[in-house]
């Protein structure tokens, strides 16, 4: 089958069988990471930008790898502390980057929809690696990649997600992307981090964790913003971690061998204690490396991949 | 100088006259209505199939002027309400400075009359500066020619300024208008707080912040007797408060704006600037309410909260464009299609456009009386056009209905009988 989009810029425009496209094609580039010579010849020539307009080492990372193992020339642009600092607006960068003429564009930014802006009025790919409150797709298809590793299927599974839903683009677009794969999806956190009318994305929702949990197959938490205390959300951490933390005697809820799920980077004692983190349940540092993959995949894709097909095989 | 209006539809909600009637103005006024009148030397203007109304009035607009001129100006904006059929537009005084004093009130008065197109009232600032602490001096500010007083852009936030704010005003007769929004709660909001929200990933404004203002400022006009008029109903909940106060006896009267009875959040999807407004675009059912609102007479003006805004200022991300739109141009085939659809009659859409604002703001305007000033508009309500935001009069083309299909337009534009407006020389 082929991968119509020219952009990804949230898992809400893809369908199942993108969705399981771009798996199928990770999976199959997984094995270049674990090669000698970790790269193929299939980007080569091609030049990707990321441009995080906010700070994020590990994402920004994961995909400056996943470019350079598909050979094309990756650079990276921190606009936070230069351009927009100097009161450059998003259109003189997108100007600027049509300029240089990219093949694809890889945009972190702060505000939700900026990177629609840029997939609206440039020439080249965009894929979004965050947008504000909104999407951040290879996010939620590299979880979707660890838990079809482990699990063997995403179809019938219930994943809980917990934590602070209103300021996070992983749960949405989790949302989405687990929906489409035939999963059901518990919401849990506060009143004050659950987004107004969010049950009508089709998930279930709960102030109480423990309902959340029980009998889950997968449980992922979210990662909470310290710097969000100050505005009347959370008491406490301490009150937080009580009620919203999940620690080896609520995991329990879960199925024996449910899966333990965090974006990164996690406060530890906060929304996941240590034991949780460090146990066996966990499957993390797999969520990294399934992001390379991920993100190889989908450089591939929006450059068009079948005609590629032949000679990275 | 003499101008016979002949052949054309008289809607004059004011004189409940809807009829085929003609219209002779002498001097700036209305000399005569009547069935085929006759004045010799009078120019003839032909109104076959033509609606002929008392000059629509909008008491919500943003000239931009003084300060702001790269937006708008009191020539520009007042262009675009004559081409929109407006023939007077009460002025919002966030202007730099802002018009909180005599000053500042005389300058836009006297441009204006310059200008000589609409007519322009300008409405005086509640406190100085707009910053919610001290009152203005709206005594004299009314001397100068102010027709109400707002802080319109913010609230008064602080309950005990906007009570004495309205016991004062009271003293000279002005209306307070009353910009509605709990700040505190509307937090760092920059759409409307749903389910579009949630989805988009962006902040949300409860419409609880609107109906807590609301109800706070229709309370202290019932404890103090001032004359209250909300701006821009966006809420189910405002719409039900302000038509139990207007039961109670409270002087109340509200504005809505076309584009909060046209568009639900939905037009926000895709981040579209153009749809980012103060209120935000409210859900279905707001819009419903406010519809209803409109039909049983709670709400009796229609407004357009004209908002010019540089094209830079709207060509960025959602989270940081500026609030609003340009509504003079547009106000009028969007009203109509309200009559199209059955929620006013032709006759309530022109009151809400006429003398529901002049009623609201006390302007000696609104109907077509012998002997009013002659301010009159003159509509084709079966021209269908297309919009197309470039060639929109105002400086600013920040609008959601860019493109539209719209039905309905003024064709000549009078103000103190003088035509300031021909569609046909456009
Ligand atoms: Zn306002």
């Amino acid at each position: 089958m082929s991968f119509g989009h020219k952009h990804i810029l949230g898992i809400e425009q893809l369908s199942a069988d993108d969705i399981t496209l771009i798996l199928d094609t990770a999976e199959s580039f997984k094995e270049v990471s674990t090669r000698e010579i970790k790269k193929v010849p299939t980007l080569r020539g091609k030049t990707i930008i990321n441009i995080f307009f906010e700070a994020s080492t590990r994402t920004r990372a994961s995909f400056e790898i996943a470019g350079k193992r598909l050979s094309a020339d990756t650079m990276n642009i921190s606009a936070s502390t230069s351009a927009v600092v100097k009161g450059e607006t998003l259109e003189d960068t997108a100007k600027n980057l049509e300029a240089m003429h990219p093949d694809i564009i890889v945009m972190r930014h702060g505000h939700s929809g900026a990177p629609h802006y840029l997939a609206e009025r440039c020439g080249f790919s965009v894929v979004n690696a965050g947008d504000g409150a909104h999407e951040h797709p290879s996010q939620a298809l590299l979880d979707l990649m660890t838990i079809r590793e482990k699990k063997g299927t995403i179809e019938g599974l219930v994943v809980a997600i917990v934590g602070d839903i209103a300021h996070s683009r992983v749960a949405r677009s989790n949302i989405y992307a687990l929906k489409k794969m035939g999963a059901t999806v518990r919401l849990a956190g506060p009143g004050t981090l659950l987004p107004t009318e969010i049950e009508r994305m089709g998930a279930e929702v709960t102030t109480d964790m423990n309902t959340a949990l029980d009998g889950a197959d997968v449980v992922m938490m979210l990662r909470i913003q310290q710097e969000r205390q100050g505005k009347a959300l959370l008491p406490s951490n301490r009150e937080y971690s009580r009620f919203y933390g999940l620690n080896p005697e609520n995991l329990k809820l879960a199925k024996a061998d449910a899966l333990v799920m965090h974006p990164g980077p996690m406060n530890r004692g906060v929304e996941i204690s240590s034991a949780v983190a460090d146990g066996a349940q966990n499957v993390i540092l797999d969520q990294v490396e399934n992001g390379v993959a991920v993100r190889m995949a989908l450089l591939y894709l929006v450059s068009g991949g079948e005609q590629l097909a032949e000679q990275s095989a | 100088m003499k101008i016979l209006i002949k052949g054309g539809r008289l809607i004059d909600p004011a004189n409940s006259i809807d009829d085929q009637l003609d219209v002779l103005i002498e001097n700036g006024c209305v000399a005569a209505v009547g069935t085929n009148l006759d004045s010799d030397n009078a120019q003839v203007l032909d109104a076959t199939n033509r609606l002929v109304v008392p000059g629509l009035i909008d008491v919500h607009v943003h000239l931009r002027e003084p300060g702001y001129e790269y937006k708008e100006d009191i020539q520009s904006g007042t262009r675009a309400a004559v081409a929109g059929g407006f023939t007077s537009v009460a002025c919002m005084p966030n202007t730099d400075p802002v018009n909180d004093n005599k000053t500042v009130t005389s300058y836009i008065c006297q441009k204006a009359a310059e200008v000589g197109l609409a007519t322009v009232f300008p409405v005086g600032a509640i406190t100085k500066g707009l910053k919610g602490e001290s009152l203005s001096e709206m005594g004299q500010l009314r001397e100068a020619g102010c027709v109400a007083v707002t802080d319109d852009g913010r609230p008064v936030d602080d309950g005990e300024i906007m009570r004495r704010a309205m016991e004062y005003a009271r003293s000279f007769d002005l209306p307070v208008i009353s910009h509605a929004e709990d700040l505190a709660i509307v937090g760092g909001g920059v759409m409307n707080d749903g389910f579009v929200a949630t989805e988009l990933g962006l902040k949300g404004i409860p419409w609880v912040a609107e109906d807590a203002m609301v109800a706070r400022d229709v309370m202290l006009a019932e404890f103090t007797g001032a004359r209250l008029h909300v701006a821009h109903v966006s809420t189910r909940g405002a719409v039900e408060i302000i038509r139990a106060a207007q039961k109670r006896g409270v002087a109340v009267t509200a504005e809505v704006t076309p584009h909060h009875f046209t568009l639900t959040e939905e037009a926000v999807r895709g981040y579209d600037t153009n749809a980012k407004m103060n209120p935000p675009l409210r859900s279905a059912d707001d819009v419903a309410a406010i519809r209803q609102g409109l039909a049983d007479g709670t709400i009796g003006v229609i407004a357009t909260d004209h908002a010019p805004h540089h094209r830079d200022e709207k060509n960025v991300e959602f989270n940081i464009a500026m609030n609003g739109i340009v509504g003079l141009e547009t106000a009028l085939p969007l009203t109509l299609r309200l009559v199209e659809e059955g929620v006013l009659s032709l006759s309530e859409a022109i009151a809400r456009l006429t003398c529901g604002p002049a009623q609201a703001l006390n302007l000696s305007r609104g109907s077509l009386t012998v002997g009013s000033i002659a301010d009159v508009t003159v509509i084709d309500p079966e021209c269908a056009w297309k919009l197309e935001a470039e060639e929109l009069l105002s400086k600013s083309k920040n609008t959601p209905f860019d493109g539209w299909s719209l039905k309905g337009k003024a064709t000549n534009t009078l103000v103190r009988g003088k035509i300031v407006y021909n569609s046909d020389e456009v």
